[in-house]
């Protein structure tokens, strides 16, 4: 057995756990939810130990470095990234709908990584480019900060859900009725966003001194790099709409859902146009 | 005086419109919806490959656009200077009220402003107000840097409030962008961007700048020892090292080997390894073809992508198409060399164009593209007389690369650094980092007190909710509630 193995194997924990959730929800039993949790919160541990055997699988075929050089180890860590963030968030609010909404995206990101064929889980050695800690913090943040917004995604999904709903069904029958209220769904996404964004900020900080240590030049305007910086302006346009004329609620989760759009073209779909970040295709 | 009344009614009016955050959100959505055209068109591409792309007319209107290379264009810097008058602008309006709000005097705090705070808790003590003020005074005084008691007809009001000072985080983050903007400036011109092959043993004392290839004198020489790439076990490219040394007044002052991540720095500027090559060995041998008697070139016109070709003869001027100037091939050179390194035979001219200086114009035989390096509006080729064979590595000697160095100079990254450390700082602080107020107010109720406590906060006001129903539970159990 390798890594990939038990990481594949985390991918149907995971599965299961975003089941367990969505069936909770739809048929409204929040007492099995306590078992989604520990499905996640088992899966999660494993997800932690499959990710330091790789880092030592690496050191014994004579080319160690942190799990962070391809596609498939990011996903990994995006996967591990989201699924702690959520994890944390169900503790601390003790609302156990929105795992509804996060542990799939978990277990849709393990199982791209695991089963597509594009995205090969071998072990390669660091072109010169890519040996710096600069890299490691860079990625590091980078993808916290994109789980903290995959995170703000589903909630404001939710709201998007909760606040088309007119009159709540007396006596709470309706599907929402497990829903977080409108206000505290609004405020933990912007609390997801703030978070994402200071993240996001240290990834394009250190992916700056990166790039000046290795190319002699901060910034250079490929498009990775671009990308990144649109989606920084778009939820630093939605922290200022916050601001000017209390756009709390429907417009801000809008946006919300706009700056993840390009968290995604970020980090797929700019492989396929030209750059230096090519390292992050295969 | 009178001409002041006058302006003031337009400058109020630009003033405000500086001062608006609908401005700064609407061009941070501009400059994020027009940063993606340069991510679909790709920045900087020679003007043939954009007009075989996009055809006549796109062209045209792309390249009046600039968006062949628009983040440096003059539409997308003036959307980054507007941004900057408006952070700017817009800091000064607001500064004043809030750093009286930090460094003021501390304003008495009024119960009023509790009255209806949502969150609020009440309860009734079983202890008299005095004892419900001290658990109250040391609980509040544990989480609050600034606390006041003062009594009222029937009891006491207890204040604290913390981290007003967060309030400037924002201004951290504003002065951030702000430096972020000046840094780049100050790099674009004061540094340059250059590159230079140096092949092993060889000593430059210039780079080509990047873009432009003009020639940029370094204040140093600086030689290349030694090349090194070593590879992984599945080919891939494991390390390049260059051994390189700088040498002032003819004095080797330092020596470094560089790698990429790793280069040396001197003199304000930076020298990074970026790629390499490997040399054709040198062999000695006749030229394979001597001075032509007859000449045939090769012209292309950029903008047109039209293509033409011109016999001619050493010496003999011809008009270029086009009416874009005029041509001389002026000598043939058996081993010519560019930039220290030996491209062969060759063909030298000058060209003028029409209305401009002459410049040289190298035509290498065995390169064909060569002459589109000079980004000219004309570019020539040698098509007869053709190069002799390839020039064939002679056994049993070593070969020889050379690298290929990035030269830099940001004197305004330490500006840029700054910025950096000042935005993440800043937002820190804004973020994470409340000024919030807390009011315990205790009220005589025969010989028990009743007791509420309430609070607000800045930003994150749900989370203070819960910090008051923590408080509140802390203070009931302290004071024996019922
Ligand atoms: C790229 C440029 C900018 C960045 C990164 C930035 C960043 C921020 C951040 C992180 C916040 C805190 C948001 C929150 O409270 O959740 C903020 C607030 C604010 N920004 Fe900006 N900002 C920028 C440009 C501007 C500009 C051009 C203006 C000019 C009007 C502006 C005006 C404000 C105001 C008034 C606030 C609210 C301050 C408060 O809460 O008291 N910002 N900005």
């Amino acid at each position: 057995m390798t890594s990939s193995t038990l990481l594949s194997i985390i991918t149907f924990v995971y599965g299961l756990s975003a089941f367990i959730y969505i069936f909770s929800w739809v048929f409204k039993k929040p007492e099995v939810a306590r078992l989604a949790t520990w499905t996640a919160a088992i899966g999660f541990i494993g997800h932690a130990a499959g990710i330091i055997w790789r880092w030592n699988e690496s050191y014994g075929l004579g080319i160690g470095h942190a799990p962070l050089s391809n596609l498939y180890e990011s996903l990994i860590f995006f996967a591990f990234s989201l699924t702690l963030i959520y994890l944390i968030i169900e503790y601390k609010y003790r609302n156990q709908i929105i795992g509804a909404f996060i542990m799939p995206l978990a277990f849709l990101t393990m199982a791209y990584a695991s089963l597509s064929p594009s995205v090969s889980n071998h072990i390669q050695p660091l072109i010169p480019a890519l040996k710096s800690n600069w890299l490691i913090a860079h990625v590091i943040a980078c993808f916290i900060g994109y789980s903290a917004f995959a995170v703000a995604f589903g909630l404001s999904l939710m709201y998007l859900i909760k606040q088309r709903e007119v009159d709540p069904p007396a006596g709470g029958s309706g599907w929402l009725e497990l829903f977080p209220g409108k206000q505290a769904l609004d405020e933990l996404t912007h609390q997801m966003v703030m978070f994402g964004f200071i993240f996001l900020t240290a990834g394009i900080i250190t992916g700056a001194v990166w790039a000046n240590s290795a190319w002699g030049r901060y910034w250079g305007w490929d498009p990775k790099e671009t990308w990144s910086l649109i989606t920084w302006l778009v939820y630093a346009a939605l922290l200022h709409a916050r601001v000017r004329w209390d756009w709390r609620g429907k417009r801000s989760a809008y946006l919300s859902v706009l700056g993840f759009a390009a968290v995604m073209v970020t980090y797929f779909f700019v492989n396929y146009l030209p750059g230096l970040h090519s390292y992050g295709s295969s | 005086m009178a001409k002041e009344t006058v302006s003031a009614g337009p400058l109020r009016g630009l003033y405000k419109f500086f001062a608006s955050i609908t401005l700064t959100i609407t061009l941070l959505l501009v400059l994020a919806a027009t940063s993606v055209i340069g991510t679909l068109i790709p920045q900087n591409e020679s003007p043939e490959a954009y007009f075989r792309a996009y055809g006549e007319i796109f062209y045209r209107i792309f390249s009046a656009l600039k968006i062949f290379d628009m983040y440096h264009s003059w539409w997308f810097q003036s959307l980054l200077i507007l941004l900057a008058m408006n952070v700017v602008v817009c800091s000064i309006d607001r500064l004043p009220g809030v750093w009286k709000i930090v460094f003021g005097v501390r304003s008495r705090f009024k119960a009023a402003k509790f009255k209806n705070k949502p969150g609020k808790t009440e309860f009734l003590s079983t202890e008299p107000p005095s004892v419900v003020k001290a658990v109250a005074e040391s609980l509040v005084s544990k989480s609050y840097g600034h606390v006041q008691v003062k009594p009222t007809r029937k009891g006491f009001m207890i204040f604290g409030e913390k981290w007003r000072w967060s309030r400037l985080g924002v201004y951290i983050v504003h002065l951030s962008v702000v430096l972020l903007l000046l840094g780049s400036v100050i790099g674009s011109i004061f540094g340059f961007d250059g590159y230079i092959n140096i092949p092993e043993g060889e000593t430059v004392d210039h780079v080509r700048i990047r873009g432009t290839g003009k020639i940029y004198p370094l204040p140093f020489k600086l030689r290349c020892d030694d090349f090194d790439v070593s590879f992984y076990k599945n080919g891939a490219p494991r390390e390049f090292r260059s051994d390189l040394v700088i040498i002032e007044n003819d004095r080797e002052v330092l020596k470094k080997s560089i790698i990429v991540n790793d280069p040396l720095r001197y003199a304000g500027i930076n020298i990074f390894q970026s790629s390499y090559g490997e040399m054709q060995a040198e062999a000695p041998r006749p030229a394979a073809v001597s001075r032509p008697e007859e000449i045939v070139l090769s012209l292309t016109v950029s903008e047109t992508g039209m293509l033409y070709q011109k016999k001619t003869r050493i010496g003999k001027p011809f008009d270029l198409p086009e009416g874009l100037g005029k041509f001389v091939v002026t000598d043939f050179v058996p081993e010519a060399k560019f930039m220290g390194q030996p491209i062969g035979e060759a063909l030298t001219g000058i060209l003028t164009p029409a209305g401009g200086q002459p410049v040289e114009v190298t035509l290498p035989l065995r390169f064909a593209n060569f002459d589109k390096m000079r980004k000219g509006r004309v570019i020539i080729s040698v098509l007869e007389p053709s190069a002799g064979k390839q020039m064939m590595p002679v056994p049993g000697k070593k070969k020889r690369f050379y690298t290929g160095l990035e030269v830099t100079s940001d004197p305004g990254v330490w500006v840029v650094y700054s910025g950096f450390i000042l935005m993440l700082a800043g937002c820190f602080v804004t973020f994470f980092m409340s000024h919030e107020q807390v009011a315990v107010e205790i009220t005589a109720k025969g010989k028990k007190s009743l007791v509420s406590v309430a609070g607000t906060a800045y930003r994150n006001k749900m989370a203070m909710q819960r910090k008051v129903q923590r408080l509140s539970d802390k203070l009931a159990a302290g004071t024996k509630a019922v």
